[in-house]
C-alpha cells in the first residue's frame, strides 16, 4: 500500500507546485457564482424560491470538484507524453493500487480545489448549515473520486493532448448543466427530468445542498446510494482500463 | 545454466509494418547479453514486449519463466529498466524521482536512502539532488535514470541504449558498475547499444537484429568467424550492410513514424 501513498504524495506536490495554475481555474466557477447569482438572484426572489446565492454555491462547489477531477486525466496523457507513464506501468504494483493512488490523488486535489470555492461563496453571502458540514464533505469527496476514475479512464485510451479537451467538454458540460446545478428541480418538464434523474451528479450536487442548505430534492440516502455506487462501478472501469494500458 | 529470458516467435505489427517479425532466442542466467541492430530494426519493440509495456501480436516471451502476456506482475518483479527516451517526473527533484523508484520497488528504506545517495553521487549529481528535473540538462537527466534504474537490484536489467550522449568517463564507470552487478548478484543484463566496442567489451552474447528478423546471435568470437573479419563492428556491417538507415527515410520508416504518431511506440 505503500505505492498508493507515494502515487497520493505525488499528485498533491505536483498540485502543490502548480498552485497558480490551479488558482486560475477557479476563474471559472467563480465567474458562473457571481454572474448567476447576482444577475438571476433578483428574479429568483421575485418567483418566490428564496435566495438564489444559497441554492447556487453547493451547485458551483460540485462544479469545481466535477471539472478538476475529470481533467485530472489530462495528467495520465502528460505522463505519456513525458514518458513517466511507462516508470509506473513496468513497476511491480498492481493496477489497482496505482489506480487507486491516482484516484485518491486527483480527488484529494479536486475536493481542496471545492473547499476554496466554498470558502469563497462565504465571502459572497453562502450561509450553511454547518451541522452536516460532514457528510458535505463526504460528497464532495465521492463526487470526486468517481469523476477521478472516470478522467483516468478516458485517458488510459486516449493518446494524444488535443483530443481530450474537447472529449471532456463534450462529457463534463452535459453533466454539469443537466445536474440541479443552476436551477431547482421542481416544475421543470418531465422530459428533462428524466434526462436530469439519469445524470449521477445530479445526486452528489443534491447531497452537497441537502447537507449545507437543509433542503434538497431527493432523499439523503438515495443521494448517497446512488453517487457511492457510481463511484465503486467507475473506479472497477478505471482499473479495467488502466490495466490496458500501454506506453 | 537455464534460460531467464526466453522469446519464441515473437512478432509485431504496426499496421502493414511489421517491426518485429518472428523472432526466436534465450538469455541464460547470469549473461550479460547485447542486442544490437541499425536504427528502426526492432530493438526498442522488442524491450517493450520483454517488459510487458506493450503487447505482441503472436508469440511468447517467458521473464524469469512467466509469460509476459499472462503473469505480468510477476514478470514485473523480476526485471529493472532503464528506457532509450525520457521517463522522469520533471515536476519532481531528482531526489524525489529516485524515492519515488525506491517505493514502488519496495526497497526498504535504510537501504534506499543508502543506494540513493550512492548512486547521485556516482552519476555526479549529488549536489543538485534538490533541484528539480525540469532544470536539468540531457545528460544529466540521462544520468539520473540510470540511477534510477540501479535502486533496486532486479534478476534481469534491461538498459536500452543506456550510454547513449554519455561522456567516456561516465560510460567507463557505468560498465564497471553493471559488471561489478552482474557477478556479485548473478544479475543478467539485457542491453542494446550502437557502441558495437561497449558490446565487445562487456556481453557474453551478442544478438543482431535487422528489419525485425534475428540476423546473427552468438559471442563476438563466433560472429567474427561466420563474416571472416577481425572486429566486431565490421562483422556488425557485414550482417546489416553499410547503407545508412534513415528514420524517415522509406516508406516503411514512414509507417513507423506514423505508429508513433498515433502511439503504437
Amino acid at each position: 500500500m505503500k505505492a498508493v501513498y507515494i502515487m497520493w504524495l505525488r499528485q498533491l506536490k505536483r498540485y502543490w507546485r502548480s498552485r497558480g495554475r490551479m488558482l486560475g481555474a477557479l476563474g471559472q466557477p467563480l465567474l458562473f457564482f457571481v454572474a448567476l447569482g447576482f444577475g438571476l438572484g433578483p428574479i429568483y426572489e421575485k418567483a418566490g424560491e428564496g435566495n438564489y446565492i444559497q441554492f447556487l454555491a453547493p451547485g458551483i462547489m460540485a462544479m469545481t470538484i466535477l471539472f478538476t477531477s475529470m481533467f485530472n486525466g489530462m495528467e495520465v496523457i502528460w505522463d505519456r507524453q513525458f514518458g513517466f507513464l511507462k516508470e509506473t506501468l513496468v513497476a511491480p504494483v498492481p493496477r489497482f493500487h496505482i489506480m487507486l493512488g491516482r484516484t485518491l490523488g486527483g480527488a484529494t486535489v479536486a475536493v481542496v480545489q471545492g473547499l476554496i470555492v466554498f470558502a469563497i461563496t462565504l465571502i459572497f453571502g453562502f450561509n450553511p448549515s454547518w451541522i452536516y458540514s460532514l457528510v458535505a464533505l463526504l460528497f464532495m469527496f465521492m463526487i470526486a473520486c468517481a469523476f477521478t476514475a472516470a478522467g483516468i479512464s478516458i485517458a488510459s485510451k486516449l493518446e494524444d493532448m488535443q483530443s481530450f479537451p474537447i472529449i471532456m467538454n463534450f462529457i463534463v458540460a452535459p453533466i454539469f448543466f443537466l445536474s440541479g446545478a443552476l436551477f431547482p428541480l421542481d416544475n421543470i418538464s418531465p422530459s428533462l427530468r428524466a434526462l436530469i434523474n439519469f445524470n449521477p451528479l445530479t445526486y452528489g450536487v443534491d447531497g452537497i445542498r441537502g447537507s449545507l442548505t437543509l433542503s434538497s430534492h431527493i432523499n439523503i440516502f438515495l443521494d448517497f446510494g446512488v453517487i457511492f455506487g457510481f463511484m465503486l462501478i467507475l473506479f472497477l472501469i478505471g482499473t479495467y482500463m488502466f490495466s490496458k494500458a500501454e506506453a | 545454466m537455464k534460460s531467464i529470458i526466453e522469446i519464441k516467435n515473437l512478432t509485431k505489427k504496426f499496421k502493414d509494418f511489421t517491426a518485429v517479425d518472428d523472432i526466436s532466442f534465450d538469455v541464460k542466467k547470469g549473461e550479460i547479453f547485447a542486442f544490437l541492430g541499425p536504427n528502426g530494426a526492432g530493438k526498442t519493440t522488442t524491450i517493450r514486449m520483454l517488459t510487458t509495456l506493450l503487447r505482441p501480436d503472436s508469440g511468447k516471451v517467458f521473464i524469469n519463466g512467466f509469460d509476459a502476456a499472462e503473469q505480468m506482475h510477476e514478470v514485473r518483479k523480476s526485471f529493472g529498466i532503464v528506457f532509450q527516451d525520457p521517463s522522469l517526473d520533471n515536476e519532481l527533484t531528482a531526489f524525489e524521482n529516485l524515492e519515488f523508484h525506491g517505493i514502488l520497488y519496495n526497497v526498504l528504506k535504510d537501504l534506499r536512502r543508502e543506494r540513493i545517495e550512492q548512486l547521485l553521487k556516482f552519476v555526479g549529481l549529488h549536489e543538485r539532488k534538490n533541484n528539480f528535473v525540469k532544470t536539468f540538462s540531457g545528460g544529466m537527466k540521462r544520468r539520473l535514470e540510470i540511477a534510477r534504474g540501479l535502486i533496486h537490484h532486479p534478476k534481469i536489467l534491461f538498459l536500452d541504449e543506456p550510454t547513449l550522449g554519455l561522456d567516456p568517463q561516465t560510460r567507463s564507470h557505468l560498465w564497471q558498475y553493471i559488471k561489478k552487478l552482474n557477478e556479485e548478484e548473478q544479475m543478467t543484463v539485457f542491453f542494446t547499444t550502437h557502441y558495437i566496442e561497449e558490446a565487445d567489451k562487456t556481453a557474453n552474447k551478442i544478438a543482431i537484429i535487422d528489419n525485425g528478423k534475428i540476423i546473427a546471435n552468438g559471442t563476438s568470437e563466433e560472429l567474427k568467424k561466420q563474416t571472416k573479419t577481425n572486429s566486431l563492428e565490421k562483422a556488425f556491417l557485414e550482417f546489416t550492410g553499410s547503407e545508412i538507415r534513415e528514420q524517415a527515410g522509406t516508406a516503411k520508416d514512414r509507417a513507423k513514424l506514423q505508429g508513433r504518431m498515433w502511439g503504437a511506440r
